[in-house]
Formats: C-alpha cells, structure tokens, sequence
C-alpha cells in the first residue's frame, strides 16, 4: 500500500511538471540560463556564481526553498527540480511503455512458439537464447550507438535519431527473452491439458484457442512480470543515459541529469544524487507491487510461503 | 553423457556464431552508417574516402569481410583497431581481461557470503521482523542504479568522511601480482557496490526457495525422524535450495567476466573488459567491439553449459531424470 502511494505521488508530481515550472518555479528548465539571476532573503544572486577555487563557475547550491532553484542549478544554470519532474515524465514514459512493448512482444513471441511447436518453436528459442547471450547493457549499448546516429529508416518506418521511440524500442527488444521464456514454458504444459485437446477437438481455429483458452492462463504471469519489467526497463534507460546512449538532449532523463550532476559530485553533489534517490524509490515502489502482484495471483505461493 | 556433450558444443558454437553475425550486421549493415566514414573523420574528401574503404577493405561484399574479420580475429589472432591504427585486438582483451576478473571474483565472494547467509536468517525467522526487513533491503539493493551507488559511495569516502577513510586509495587498478595488499585496497569499493545489487537478488531468491523446500515431503520425513529445525534448514532445504542459486550464479558470473560490469567499471575507472568494450562501441571500433563481444559470448556459453553439469551434481533428482 505504502508502495503504491509512493508511485502514485511521484508519477502525479511527474506529470504536474508543467504546473510547478509555470506557476510555481516561473523557470524554463530546458534552455541554458548561464546569466540568469534568482532573488532570494532580498538579495539577487547570479545562478552560476564564480568558483572558489580556481577558474570557472559553480551552479547555486539548493535553496530549499520551493519557489526557486530548490535544489540549485545544474552546469548550465537550469533550475535541477523542474528538470528532475520533466525527466520523470521521461523516464517513466519509457520505463512503462518499453514494459508494455516488451511483454506484448514476448507474449506472441512465447505463445506461439509454445503452441504452433516444431519451426516456430526452434526458432523462436534459438533467437531467445542469443539474446540472452549478450549481457543485456551491452546489447543495448550496440544497438544504441548505431540506431542514435542513423535513426530508424526500414521501408516507410522513420524515426529520429534523437526521438523517445528508439529507447523504448531497444530496452523492449533486449529484455523480450526474460518474460518470453516464462511463457513459452507455460504454454507448453497448458498445450498438454484437457480443456485445450477439447478445444481442438470441438474443431476452434488456432487463433480462438490462443485467444480464449491459452491467453487468459498466460495472462496473469504476464502482469506478475510488468511491474518488475517496468523497474527493470527504468534502470536500464537510466544506465543507457548515464553513459549517455539513451535519452538524448534537448529531452531529459533522470539518468542524464544524475550524468549532468558528475562532475560537480563533490561541489555540487545534489544534482547527481536527486535523481537516484527517485529511481530508487521508484523501483523499489514497483518491485513491492510486483511482489504484491504474484501473491495475488497465485494465492498458493502465498499459502506456503505463510507470514 | 557424450551426447549431450555434443549437443551442448554444437549449440554453443551456433550462438556465438549468431551473435558475430548479429553485431557485424548491426555495424555494417545499418543504413546510413558509414564505418569508411567514421575512421576517415567528419570532414574527409570522397577520394579519401574510397581510398580508406579500400585499405580496410569495406569495399568487398559482406561475407567476404565477415569472413576476413573472423579469420584475423581466430585464426591469425593478427585482427587490429580501425581506431588506434596498428593497434592490436588481442593483447587489449589479455590486458583488461585480468582488471575484470579481479572485480567479478572479489565481489561475488562477498554476495555470496552475505546473499546466502541473508537468506538464510530471513527464512529461518521466518513471521519474525527480521525477515521482511530483509526482504525489503534485498527490494531496496536491486533497485539502485549501480552508476548511481558508485557516485554516492565515493562521494561518502572521498569528501564528507574523508578524514575516516583517508586509508583508503583513489580510484585505480593495481594489478594483483605487483602489491595484494593494494590490489584489494583499491577494489574494495568496487566490490562491495557490485556486491549490493547482487546480495539482494540472492537472499531474496533463496528466501523464496527454502520456503518452498520446508514445504515438501523430503522436510516432513526429516521433521518425522527429529532432526532439529535448524540441521533440517541447514542440511536438508539448504542443499536443494541451493540449485536455484548456483544456477543463478552460474549465469551472473559469465555475463559480467564477459563485461556486464560495464557501469562499475566506468564509474571506478577500472580499465577492465566492460569499459574496454564501452570506448569502442562509442568509436564504433568494430574489430574490438567484435572481439569483445565474442569474449563475453564465449564467457556466458561456458558458464550456462557448467550450470547444467552442477545441476545435475546437486540435485540428484535432475541425474536420476536423465
């Protein structure tokens, strides 16, 4: 319970970025503002202020202080909260739809290869495990480098190199083996039970038996999966960013403001630490839910499982 | 037996042949990416251009460069950088391969020591408020951006407790045979922020195991012979437990010996495989993105292929039923 309110305020905070930007902060947190000034206790402070060692400027520290630069600017003089609520609207767009396009893609892939079988089966399986024999970051990574610079152009498909589609697209299709398997494997028992020989046997095309008999038995693993995939996919997205191969700018993530923050860790360290912290807290709200979720479903886990 | 052996090389051999075939279709066959570009630079002239596809040879078809790349890269072990020209592939993999190694063992001895002892408190005390605190801290671990505990961890020992830790060396590889004492000193933070993300999934899945095990018939004949609670957990649950986590095991070490630890690396600035594989995906340096990919391929085949045998060591269930 705790858990789902914690995700719910941080996604309701998320999509209230705009009202905090406009109405509360008055800052644009996506241009640079390297000469802009803020007022704070009646005095006007410069947002990026001289350094105190050496050359160069360091960014305004946090002022707590909700109404302006809450948790101080970044190297370019953007005020760090408004972008931690825009780049949560970002890395939970790609955290939940990069889970949706993952599961749907393993659910057909799985189901089908559990029940049609023999061709579609081997290959089906073979792909699963060559996927699953590149570590996951640095298939993604592969795939990144290439598809960032070239973008997508197969046939009449055009995506962007810079667009959000590409993240979601490579961190679906890398994780697709982890819920993909699970299914194929139940398919294949559920292919061997009575209700599914009589529904064959009553003479129902494949694509009804698919949909009505082996769907809603598959169902259910899938949506023990989708909140455990959603974190997975968010700390993933983060990584890419990180290394700055995922989100690219002008878009922002909590994964490039956490890469924003490095190298004012020590002088600065808030704005490297803030959007680890909302990671943090946002997997671990949806792993929590996860957990509630296969206790849900199989009550009998739970029953033996006791406490 | 022999043939399962078979069966296994065969299989092996086919995915690592996939996965070089993936990635140098990934590299080469992309639309609009250009390696003849990228090695000539931003602003080359089209001779120049013509003239470095022809000296790489990326003006011949795609399997005879396929098959060029491989027989450098196996055969003649001669295959060299189209970044740090003359550069050799294989002593860059021999030398970052050690720095990897290092980190991966150090820190699985420590998730496994602290996983598996986790686990077992948590299952032994099991209703008690013991066990969801540590079913909530291993939910907490696997949710931290490994980058992230990395930054937080040295900001904590570099700068705010500083004066405490001043023992404590900066970032850095020192290898193994030239100081020990050094060698673990400056991997010790990079063990134990590896080991954090790991000991968490570990101890929840053994949690879950032993549950289970405590459930089954085997458990209620030893309850029956009175056998005390805890040998039952310790002698009994543990062993059959334990496949689960020695697969797992199995799996982690090959993906990260074969460059999974990547953000550890680079965070630390450990010059290990991960990071040595990160630089050439950036310079798109296909001849050591190839070779480092086919040493990690080579990593997570071997090691799924030793699971299987240790499967069947310890459940005995598993060697009855083949």
């Amino acid at each position: 319970m705790i858990a789902l309110g914690v995700l719910v305020f941080i996604v309701t905070a998320c999509l209230l970025a705009p009202v905090y930007a406009n109405s509360i902060a008055h800052v644009n947190p996506f241009p640079a503002n390297v000469q802009g000034t803020i007022r704070l206790g009646g005095k006007t402070l410069s947002v990026l202020q001289p350094s105190s060692v050496g050359l160069g400027v360091t960014p305004i520290g946090p002022t707590w202080n909700f109404s302006t630069y809450f948790l101080g600017a970044d190297p370019q003089g953007r005020d760090v909260f408004a972008r931690l609520l825009y780049g949560g609207r970002v890395s939970l767009l790609i955290g939940f739809s990069s889970a949706i396009v993952c599961c749907a893609i393993a659910a057909l892939l799985g189901m089908a290869a559990g029940y049609f079988g023999g061709v579609m089966d081997w290959i089906v399986s073979r792909v699963f495990d060559i996927v699953w024999a590149f570590p996951v970051l640095l298939f993604a990574i592969c795939l990144s480098v290439i598809l960032l610079t070239s973008g997508i152009n197969i046939l009449f498909i055009h995506i962007a190199a810079g667009s959000l589609l590409l993240p979601i697209l490579i961190i679906a299709v890398v994780y697709v083996p982890y819920v993909g398997r699970p299914v194929r494997g139940i398919v294949l028992t559920l292919r061997e039970r009575e209700f599914i020989q009589a529904a064959i046997g009553s003479g129902a095309s494949d694509w009804r038996i698919l949909r009505k008999e082996i769907w809603p038995n598959v169902a259910p693993t899938v949506m023990v999966f989708f909140p455990m995939m959603v974190a997975f996919n968010m700390l993933t997205e983060s990584s890419l960013s990180f290394l700055s191969v995922g989100v690219q700018p002008p878009n922002a993530s909590w994964g490039t403001i956490s890469n924003d923050g490095l190298q004012l860790l020590y002088t600065r360290p808030w704005v490297s630490i803030a959007p680890g912290i909302l990671i943090v807290l946002t997997c671990a709200a949806l792993n929590v839910l996860g957990d509630g979720a296969r206790d849900a479903f199989d009550p009998k886990a739970k029953l033996r499982g006791g406490a | 037996m022999f043939s399962f052996i078979i069966r296994r090389l065969v299989s092996a051999f086919f995915v690592m042949f996939s996965i070089s075939v993936m990635v140098f279709l990934i590299f080469f066959a992309t639309p609009g990416v250009n390696p003849a570009a990228r090695i000539a630079g931003r602003s080359a002239s089209p001779q120049v251009l013509a003239q470095v596809s022809a000296e790489f040879g990326l003006n011949r078809p795609l399997p005879i460069r396929y098959a060029l790349m491989m027989w450098h890269l196996f055969f003649k072990q001669d295959l060299t950088s189209y970044v740090n020209i003359g550069v050799k592939v294989i002593p860059q993999i021999t030398g970052a391969a050690p720095v990897t190694l290092s980190l991966i063992v150090g820190a699985a001895v420590i998730w496994l020591v602290v996983g598996v002892a986790l686990g077992v408190v948590a299952a032994a005390n099991r209703g008690k408020w013991i066990d969801p605190l540590i079913m909530f801290g291993g939910i907490a671990a696997v949710s931290i951006p490994v980058f992230w505990l990395g930054q937080v961890v040295s900001l904590l020992i570099q700068r705010k407790f500083h004066s405490v830790f001043s023992w404590l060396p900066g970032s850095g590889f020192v290898p193994l045979t030239q100081s020990p004492w050094q060698w673990a000193l400056h991997l010790l933070l990079p063990w134990l922020t590896l080991a954090t993300l790991y000991a968490g999934v570990y101890a929840r899945v053994l949690r879950a195991e032993l549950v289970n095990a405590m459930n089954e018939d085997y458990v209620r004949t030893a309850r029956a012979k009175g056998l005390s609670e805890r040998r039952i957990l310790i002698k009994h649950a543990l062993r059959c437990s334990l496949v689960a986590v020695v697969s797992l095991f199995g799996l982690d070490l090959g993906s990260l010996v074969g460059g999974g630890a990547l953000l550890t690396e680079v965070v630390f600035g450990l010059p290990g495989i991960g990071q040595l594989t990160y630089t050439s995906l950036l310079n798109l340096d296909l001849p050591v993105i190839m070779a480092c990919v086919m040493y990690g391929a080579f990593f997570i085949v071997l090691a799924s292929a030793i699971v299987d045998v240790l499967y069947a060591y310890l459940d005995p269930r598993v060697r009855v039923a083949k």
